[in-house]
């Protein structure tokens, strides 16, 4: 598990230059697709079916894409100005390291203030690439970075830069391997781009699948930290069966039917209600004439910082339930 | 003097009352387009059949509308309350000159005169809500017989060329984005291209990319090029910092803005074609804003995009300056860009 999820976290992919993911990916799933494409986002649609004609359409979204930075403003002595790219949060800067498309490594440091306390904005901070002047400066304004961080196990902790949400990809890729060849629906698995700067491939793909039935898979909050803001998703627990977000209220039926197959499956489960973000889902729900949407949510703490923390455990339990999910009748 | 950005940014288009300038654009690309239709909310499509080289359909939109005033109240004493159409800081309004409903009444946004400020007033800003629109009538009745509420009221800026300081200068209202509107007016007028190019004029950016969505929707193209109308930041400054972009600098290249990340590869062939054809360019520096391929990306099932702008000061005034230079550079770098585009760099793999 961990080579394979090691490989995907480590990757390079801020949201719009996902190409490495997607070429990572592509051979892992080709040999249990029935067809794979790229639509013009750069979204990897990967296509199974078997069903016969008039089968439900079903489209899982993981998005490949990470948080990430990108260089808006070169000094003279060959320091980079940035805007964020996504949900990037300037009391994780200092100190943390980006990587450039063509391997750059960049370090992070901010404008002097006196006081010391005081969080200082995204526009304080600024990237040492080690260049001395413009002349030198392997980076122009507009190139994007995503942030470097090596990926490590502990136990059944698992710690990477962006498990927000190759997690979710991997999921998808180890259910592609696991499902039966006889999936009696009309299944497509999109790894998709743009999430984290609001949710822009999965609605592309939407549009072009127009599923009847549409499921994120992405890293949810957790209550379980301290001091935590109060939330019933704990690490080891489970997958956490999406009921609402911000974006999104989740198909009734759908929550009904996703709780019914982890029962008879016993696998372990939670129930989620998260208070701010949202998912591929939010677009998939309101694509073309519309489709019942939910998400299948694997538990992060430190969501969007460099070191997201799954459990093993809960990943496991995400797989089984979504392999079942698929392998059954979906009565909505 | 430029009759196309003259004639363009004079005409009235404000969103939601775009006629008078997709009838002046129509007449503007009458015989050099193959059809043309307006569809539901008025986006003017024009198809500009290719030679048959490329089995491909690229769109370039220029939205026509501007940013304005709506009558929404006629008071007792014949004064006319108004909204704001499309975004504004209140107080680019006070003491303008606007032109009122079809028949152009000429009104002023009235300011009470300093001599009668009282002393706490100063430096306070009026919101917009508190102004009015002044036609000099009598009473409601008079202002009635001249304006009704749901009039469009613009700006009324003469178009005007300055050859300041060595630099092709023009000043105007509405080149946001009629200088767009402007670039592929000459586009159309030039040879064919080896594609369909598909010209969308489109209705109602200022209030949300509204025309764009779905004029992307109905012509379902392979892909998209946006041409604006960009404000620029550029005033001088002290501290070791970029304009967002600058005037004369070239035509500016979009990378990211809060609505879109522009097809990586559509933004690499246009700084290649700009560096292979001695093109001024800039990159626009990455962050806020949004243009229509923020409606025209998604829209259908996925179409890559890319935005040329010319920059703007003064952006959502009744008074804008672009450089002719730019200008000049937008079209040029729209026209070889085009002219250069492939499948391959269309599609992904």
């Amino acid at each position: 598990m961990n080579d394979l999820l090691r490989s995907l976290v480590e990757a390079y992919g801020p949201s719009g230059f996902e190409d490495a993911l997607r070429d990572l990916i592509r051979p892992l799933v080709e040999p249990h697709a029935d067809d794979i494409s790229v639509d013009a986002m750069g979204n990897l649609l990967v296509h199974k079916s078997t069903a016969a004609a008039g089968a439900l359409k079903v489209m899982i979204a993981a998005h490949i894409d990470e948080i990430g930075v990108m260089a808006t403003h070169i000094t003279e002595k060959g320091f980079l100005r940035f805007t964020n790219i996504g949900g990037v949060m300037p009391h994780t800067l200092l100190g943390n390291r980006v990587r450039f498309a063509d391997g750059t490594i960049g370090v992070i440091g901010v404008d002097h203030s006196d006081d010391r306390g005081a969080i200082q904005p995204l526009s304080k901070h600024f990237i040492d690439v080690g260049a001395t002047g413009r002349e030198d400066c392997p980076v122009r304004v507009g190139d994007a970075a995503g942030f470097d961080r090596a990926f490590v196990a502990r136990g059944n902790y698992l710690t990477a830069k962006s498990m927000d949400d190759r997690i979710g990809c991997y999921v998808a890729i180890e259910a592609l391997r696991r499902l039966p060849a006889d999936v009696p629906h009309d299944v497509t698995f999109v790894f998709s781009v743009q999430e984290e700067v609001g949710t822009r491939g999965a609605e592309a793909a939407a549009n072009r699948i127009l599923p009847d039935v549409g499921i994120a898979l992405d890293v949810t909050r957790t209550g379980d930290v301290p001091e935590a803001k109060a939330m019933s998703v704990s690490l080891g627990d489970g997958p956490a069966i999406k009921v609402r977000d911000s974006g999104m209220i989740a198909h009734a039926g759908l929550v009904r039917l996703m709780r019914r197959r982890a029962e008879e499956a016993g696998i372990r489960y939670q129930m989620e209600v998260l208070d701010g973000g949202s998912t591929d889902a939010r677009s998939m729900q309101v694509a073309g004439p519309g489709c019942a949407a939910g998400c299948i949510s694997i538990p992060c703490r430190y969501v969007h910082s460099p070191s997201e923390t799954v459990d093993s455990r809960d990943v496991e339990g995400c797989i089984q339930l979504l392999v079942a999910l698929l392998s059954g009748s979906i009565d909505l | 003097m430029n009759q196309l950005l003259q004639q363009l940014t004079e005409a009235v288009g404000v969103s939601g009352g775009e006629k008078e300038v997709r009838l002046l654009l129509r007449d503007l690309i009458a015989g050099h387009v193959d059809e043309w239709s307006v569809d539901a909310m008025g986006n003017l499509l024009a198809t500009k059949r290719g030679t048959g080289a490329m089995d491909m359909r690229v769109l370039v939109d220029a939205h026509m509308d501007e940013v304005g005033l709506l009558i929404s109240e006629i008071e007792s004493g014949g004064m006319l309350r108004f909204d704001t159409v499309g975004g504004f800081d209140d107080r680019a309004l006070l003491g303008k000159v606007v032109q009122i409903g079809p028949q152009k009444v000429i009104g002023v946004i009235g300011a009470r005169a300093i001599h009668l400020l009282k002393s706490g007033e100063y430096g306070k800003t009026v919101k917009a809500d508190a102004m009015r629109i002044d036609i000099g009538a009598k009473n409601k009745d008079g202002a009635a017989a001249k304006v009704k509420v749901g009039d469009y009221a613009a700006f009324v800026t003469a178009y005007e060329e300055n050859a300041a300081a060595g630099g092709r200068i023009a000043i105007g209202k509405a080149f946001d984005n009629r200088a767009g509107c402007a670039a592929l007016v000459e586009l159309l007028r030039g040879e064919r291209f080896p594609f369909d190019l598909v010209a969308a004029f489109t209705v109602q950016e200022e209030v949300g990319l509204r025309g764009a969505k779905i004029a992307a929707y109905s012509t379902r193209p392979d892909a998209a090029l946006v041409l604006e109308c960009t404000p620029a930041y550029d005033l001088p400054s002290e501290a070791d910092a970029s304009p967002n972009v600058a005037l004369g600098w070239g035509a500016s290249v979009y990378v990211m803005d809060a609505r879109t990340i522009q097809a990586p590869r559509l933004v690499a062939h246009l700084t290649r074609t700009a560096d292979a054809r001695g093109i001024a360019y800039q990159i626009r520096q990455p962050g806020g804003g949004g243009t229509n391929t923020g409606a025209i990306q998604r829209g259908a099932a996925g179409i890559p995009v890319a935005t040329l702008a010319v920059p703007g000061r003064y952006a959502h005034t009744p008074t804008m300056m672009i450089s002719l230079d730019d200008y000049d550079s937008v079209v040029r770098l729209a026209e070889a860009a085009l002219r250069g585009l492939t499948p391959e760099i269309v599609r992904h793999s």
